[in-house]
């Protein structure tokens, strides 16, 4: 019973982690790649890190929590991380695939003497 | 079969990590990269807690805590230096 439900979860999560990288590798432009390892990754690596915990639980030695420590620590530095990857791409003008609004073109052609303010943080 | 589900967890695991590699090279701007290191240290993170699961041995994890930290702080610091040419201001 227990071998089965850690086999799921191992299971879900390697194909999560699987998915969120077969999405960096496969997408057509940044922003969309973002997607991949910021959810999919982070959900696959919870996953195995449950599995972790109960598997390690069951030993007998009393309930294992060192991997609370890294799952904490992963689901709050991930939302940041992607955060600050596309501030940097967005200042670094990366081109996308999504459409520029027609007002922020026409601008952008039009004020070549003022900074954009698009860029500033 | 919690043997058998680990063996194809690496196998999966091992795909996603050249696949990420892959775009660690090929990835034609600079936040590609760092986007594909910051995977990388995730998916070792997940190498390292199958491996600890398939070896019956919790030493493995403080290696898996310390990747996270300082994966984290080194996709910070890289997003910063783009962002602003410097790292400590």
């Amino acid at each position: 019973m227990l071998d089965i439900l850690l086999s799921v979860l191992i299971l879900t999560g390697a194909i999560f982690t699987f998915i969120g990288s077969l999405g960096l590798a496969r997408l057509r432009d940044f922003y969309t790649r973002l997607h991949g390892p910021t959810k999919a990754t982070t959900l696959g690596v919870g996953s195995l890190l449950i599995a972790s915990m109960i598997h390690f639980s069951a030993q007998g030695e009393g309930v294992s929590l060192h991997e609370i420590l890294v799952t904490l620590f992963l689901f709050i530095t991930a939302p940041v991380s992607a955060h600050l990857l596309s501030k940097a791409a967005l200042h670094r003008r990366v081109e996308s695939q999504a459409q520029v609004p027609a007002q922020i073109e026409e601008a952008e052609t039009q004020t070549h003497f003022a900074a954009p303010t698009v860029d500033r943080l | 079969m919690l043997n058998l589900a680990v063996i194809i967890a690496f196998g999966l695991v091992s795909a996603a990590l050249a696949l990420t590699f892959w775009r660690l090279l090929r990835g034609p701007d600079q936040p590609d990269r760092i986007l594909a290191l910051d995977t990388l240290y995730v998916n070792a993170i997940a190498l390292l807690v199958l491996l600890g699961i398939h070896l019956n041995s919790s030493l493995y994890f403080e290696a898996a805590l310390l990747i996270a930290m300082m994966g984290f702080v080194g996709t910070v610091a890289l997003c910063k230096y783009l962002l602003r040419g410097d790292i400590i201001e």
